[in-house]
């Protein structure tokens, strides 16, 4: 994914270079509304991009699968000890994410914690049936698709990013068994918000392809 | 059994020292039936408070109450002896079975196995070897209560009938086994006894449930991880991460500003090594300790174990000829045979861990001049000797309790008995106060004494009928036995733990050649149940059913074709299995295939057939059928538990994490994430076992189970996929 | 060093430990309920399984500190428990055992399952108790105790 995270944030580039020229020129044709926003749409893309290197880390995607068991480590492995999904992402009955996974961190016995610590549904996966991580277009699509997500719109998902205690477990994911600290998501909780509010602002645009 | 068999018994076991245990322990009565004071039972012995059996003389006590408390002479870790070997003595004894309560005995002369000699469990003889045993010690037991009855009411003992504990005589008179116990206690202890015709036991070959079960499933029940002693403390070794490695220097500054952290101190560990001993008022006390510990090792000398290097020079050494084990027949049959007739197969399998449910733990006291320790033990003679020789007594000054142990098979049979050594320094330095020493999962996955790696290579020539007509074997691997006190039990050079069941196949192959070589590897290795048939059944299974496959033959008719007339238990098994299976196997859903094996491990013989498709990119197995011969089955309540288990065990051998790597040195793995034995979803799902019905001696139920559902297993996959699966674990399908 | 009060099988006890002290250990060595058992340490066998709150928990990765009010409930009051006797008899019927190790922990999850879930399917069975190692694999017979005791149960 790091080519096309690179591919991505060029043409963003080019595109806001092309823009400030545009109004740096002050030209005043008719164009300039389409023009802005085709700009706005370039500066929301790059930060979808931005957005899309956090939400496929693993202590993101770990929990965003498309089979019936999450995964964990930065390898991405299955979970041990056949840990399912069950019928609403918490496992089942003798063997639910709360069987282990406490309100909080449990650094002790390197146990990670969050509230409310389950997958997250199917009509959310950001994978494939192989563990690979799906495209930004495709997660794009899929994440601003009311359909799959939980009914919400640009500023409900910039909330889900700002506040949800799971999203905000990432950058406070807690040491592992060894004791050393679990690796947090290439962005600062800040930044992830910022481009996440960036891309809402820019009217949640998807990359094209699949 | 008719009485002439018996008297033959009697004499073997004579030659096998067992009789004259018993006839030395008679003077202190080999069977002591306490009442009160069990001084009446000991004669000349001094009036000990507690009826308990030690020094040990005795098998069985009938309490006041009635009841009556065998001694089991090995140790219960699953197999079952708690319960079968009661019912053997208490058949012979016409014991009431409700008024039964097993006691694994401790360390004693007079419980050591009567065939191997020591006191131990292994090789599958539990039964096998304490079957005669324990019936003459229920019949002798019975004939001397029969005789206080006889001389109480001045009759005959032939008058006198016995049932449910109770005594009877011609006119009416009834006396129980406890109020007879002190008279009883008087008697001689016969030399001969009368053995019941098999057609009158009343346990013996019925379904019965474990005594064991109940407190095993209300967690009363105490393993030696469970010991807690009157100001106990809890040890753990930081143990060098390559075998052998000894301590260059060490911090502790950290770990002993723990509270409740008592000790820090170096000890001696395994292979010439040596480790960091913590002791602490508790577990997570000491494992914190220990994690603070900065040491500094010395590998100065010590050889780097790499599974990757390992293979290349197992696979090289594997094209020349090893030490021989057999060589039957014509050594050049096989070049005479053309290419296109040949299989040449390399199999690999790799190092396994036993990884036993409750890890290994031993518990020691020692008191300058006398010691008591707690284990659960497949060894309790080694290991008494082993915990004596660390603090500088006679062994007879250890007091050894065999604690019920959470598995083992074959991790608690450790002829350096390297964690009672461990155990013992930790306890010679903390003098007076008891110490339990325990390792962690992560010192057990890394702490070696694995079933070893092995590659074999077989080029077998197919005959114009489609059977082998020459078969040249050669197998690579560390021996078992070279350096403990069973090395003198191989022959020119030659561990049989690597090659049975090749060497001594049953089946009738005219130019048969085997050789092994035995690398040195600093790896400690060990016997992983069923042994050397984890691996060589495994090769013999697959390409006989290959060898089946290419003469398109049935693969049950193949191998009763194939298997000398005098394998009977096999035939036997065989014939079972068709006649179980033949119905389901004709039915086989789509995706599904049948797979075939058979084995004889330990005197028994069986047979195997599962119905397996592929989930998920893994086998899952449907369903297994099992043939068992073993002669008499004396619970075949357990037989049928120790088979339905014991094949999801040998699935360990499947398991696409089911292995333990080496690299420079150090053990990948660490737990059960990465040594990952096999789950319920990895088991079959159904077992139906069938006993060969037999009125034969009765042989091993242990180990038996594990070598034939592999083979099995990928016999069915290749029908699946085409493939052969010659590498172990199975990572890829 | 800190106090904490806990809800084990109803009583409370108070005991002073290490937060950071796992509650399997605080409940075998602290309380000297042995029942509840240590078999790796990292949550992947089971066999230390007990209930808080409700929710069958791996115990040995479960800090004391993180325990709460929660009620905890282990093997040692299942004799007593309804659905937990039944589940006892019904090993007991079909002579699940063999070296029992990791028994209390399969019985602890059978039971959690038993009672979300009166008449599991051999599926529920399969994911629900997938997580419990028992090393003498006796989990054919596993199966069926759990089929027994849903018989039993309304």
């Amino acid at each position: 994914m790091p080519h096309l995270r690179a591919v991505g944030l060029l043409f963003a580039a080019v595109l806001f270079v092309c823009g400030s020229w545009m109004i740096v020129s002050g030209a005043l044709g008719q164009g300039r509304d389409a023009k802005r926003s085709a700009a706005r749409g370039a500066e929301g893309l790059a930060a979808w991009e931005q957005v899309y290197s956090v939400l496929t880390h693993p202590r993101c995607i770990n929990c965003h699968t498309a089979t019936d068991y999450p995964q964990q480590g930065d390898e991405r492995q299955r979970h041990f000890a056949n840990v399912v999904r069950g019928p609403e992402g918490k496992g089942v009955p003798g063997l639910n994410c709360a069987s282990c996974h406490q309100e909080s961190n449990a650094d002790s016995t390197g146990v990670p914690g969050g509230h409310n610590w389950h997958l997250a549904p199917l009509s959310m996966r950001w994978q494939d049936q192989n563990d690979r991580p799906l495209s930004s277009a495709a997660i794009c699509r899929s994440i601003t698709d009311r359909s799959k997500n939980h009914n919400l719109d640009g500023p409900g998902l910039l909330k889900h990013h700002e506040e949800e205690a799971l999203v905000l477990w990432a950058w406070q994911p807690g040491r592992r068994l060894d004791g050393t600290m679990r690796t947090p998501p290439p962005l600062s909780h800040q930044e992830f918000v910022a481009a996440t509010r960036r891309w809402v602002e820019a009217g949640t645009p998807c990359p094209s392809g699949r | 059994m008719s009485s002439a068999t018996t008297k033959a018994r009697d004499q073997q076991l004579d030659r096998r020292n067992f009789l004259r245990v018993t006839a030395s322990a008679a003077g202190g009565l080999l069977v002591s039936l306490y009442l009160g004071s069990p001084s009446a039972a000991q004669e000349g012995g001094p009036p000990n408070p507690q009826p308990k059996n030690y020094p040990p003389d005795a098998f069985v006590n009938i309490r006041p109450d009635g009841h009556v408390v065998i001694q089991v002479n090995r140790l219960e870790f699953g197999q079952g002896v708690h319960t079968a070997l009661p019912m053997i003595l208490a058949d012979e004894l016409d014991a009431d079975w409700s008024q039964v309560v097993a006691e694994l005995a401790p360390a004693g002369e007079v419980y050591k196995d009567p065939v191997f000699g020591i006191q131990m469990v292994g090789g599958s003889g539990s039964i096998a070897h304490s079957f005669q045993q324990y019936r003459e010690l229920g019949a002798k037991t019975r004939a001397m209560l029969v005789a206080a009855a006889a001389k109480r009411w001045n009759v005959a003992p032939e008058q006198c009938r016995t049932q449910e504990s109770v005594v009877r005589g011609p006119g009416g008179q009834s006396a129980k086994y406890a109020e007879l116990a002190t008279e009883a206690a008087r008697q001689p202890v016969p030399a001969n006894v009368r053995l019941k015709n098999p057609a009158d036991f009343r346990l013996v070959g019925k379904n019965m449930r474990r005594l064991d079960s109940r407190p095993k499933c209300d967690g009363s029940l105490k393993f030696g991880l469970d010991l807690d002693l009157p100001g106990m403390k809890v040890a753990m070794v930081a143990h060098p991460p390559v075998f052998g490695a000894k301590v260059k220097g060490f911090d502790d500054k950290a770990a002993r500003e723990l509270e409740g952290v008592r000790e820090v101190f170096e000890i001696p560990v395994t292979r010439g090594g040596t480790g960091v001993a913590i002791v602490a008022d508790k577990f997570w006390t000491a494992k914190r300790a220990r994690d603070l510990l900065k040491i500094e090792w010395d590998f100065n000398g010590v050889e780097r174990a790499d599974t990757t290097r390992l293979r290349e020079q197992y696979t090289q050494l594997a094209r020349t000829a090893g030490l021989k084990s057999i060589a039957r027949g014509d050594a050049k049959a096989l070049d005479a045979v053309a290419a296109s007739n040949r299989i040449v197969a390399e199999y690999e399998f790799p190092y396994l861990p036993h990884a036993p449910m409750e890890p290994l733990n031993t518990t020691v006291r020692f008191d300058g001049d006398r010691a008591e320790a707690w284990a659960g033990s497949q060894f309790q003679t080694f290991d008494q000797m082993a915990i004596a020789e660390v603090l500088g007594l006679k062994p007879d000054r250890v007091t050894f309790h065999t604690e019920m142990a959470g598995g083992g098979f074959g991790r608690r049979a450790v002829t350096d008995s390297h964690v009672q050594r461990e155990a013992a320094q930790i306890a010679k330095r903390m003098r007076g106060t008891p110490v339990k020493l325990i390792w962690s999962r992560e010192d057990d996955i890394r702490g070696g004494y694995y079933r070893p790696m092995h590659v074999h290579r077989v080029e077998v020539g197919i005959g114009a009928d489609g059977m082998p007509a020459a078969w040249r074997h050669v197998i690579v691997g560390q021996s078992l036995l070279v350096g403990t006190p069973f090395a003198m039990m191989m022959k020119d050079g030659v561990d049989n733990s690597s090659v049975e069941g090749v060497s001594d196949t049953h089946y009738n192959i005219a130019n048969f050649n085997v050789s092994v070589h035995h690398p040195n590897v600093n790896v400690p290795v060990l016997w992983w149940r069923s042994v050397g048939h984890t691996h060589s059944a495994y090769v013999m299974e697959t390409l006989i059913d290959e060898l089946a496959a290419r003469a398109k033959m049935d693969p049950i008719a193949y191998r009763r074709k194939l298997l000398k007339p005098e394998a009977k238990k096999l035939h036997a098994a065989l014939s079972l299995l068709e006649a179980k299976s033949a119905a389901w196997r004709r039915k086989l859903p789509k995706g599904h295939a049948a797979g075939i094996s058979c084995h004889e491990s330990f005197g028994t013989g069986v047979a195997c057939a599962v119905d397996v498709s592929i989930e998920n990119k893994r086998p899952k197995i449907h369903r297994v059928t099992v043939a068992v011969d073993c002669g008499l089955a004396v619970n075949p309540l357990t037989v049928e538990s120790q088979f339905q288990a014991g094949v999801a065990f040998g699935l360990s051998q499947l398991m696409a994490k089911g292995a333990i790597t080496f690299k420079d040195g150090l053990v990948e793995q660490r737990n059960f994430d990465g040594y990952v034995p096999p789950y319920m979803p990895d088991a079959p799902v159904a077992v139906d076992v069938h006993i060969v019905p037999s009125a034969e001696a009765p042989s091993g139920c242990g180990e038996p189970p594990v070598p034939v559902i592999s083979p099995a297993v990928v016999n069915a996959l290749s029908r699946l996929t085409g493939k052969r699966y010659r590498s172990l674990p199975l990572v890829a399908l | 060093m800190a106090k904490y009060q806990l809800n084990i099988n109803g009583q409370r006890k108070e005991v002073t430990v290490d937060p950071s002290t796992p509650l399997l250990w605080v409940l075998r060595e602290d309380l000297k309920m042995t029942g509840t058992k240590y078999g790796c340490g990292v949550s992947a066998c089971g066999a230390c399984t007990v209930h808080v709150g409700g929710v069958a928990t791996r115990s040995c990765m479960l800090p004391v500190a993180l325990v709460g009010e929660r009620p905890v409930v282990t093997i040692e009051a299942m004799s007593e428990d309804p659905v937990g006797r039944v589940v006892q008899d019904a090993w007991v019927e079909k002579d699940v055992v063999q070296c029992g190790y990791c028994q209390s922990g399969q019985i602890m999850t059978a039971v959690a399952l038993l009672k979300h879930t009166s008449k599991p399917t051999d599926d529920n069975i399969e994911e629900s108790m997938g997580g419990n190692i028992c090393r003498c694999a006796t989990y054919v017979r596993i199966r069926a105790a759990i089929k027994v005791a849903a018989g039993k149960l309304k």
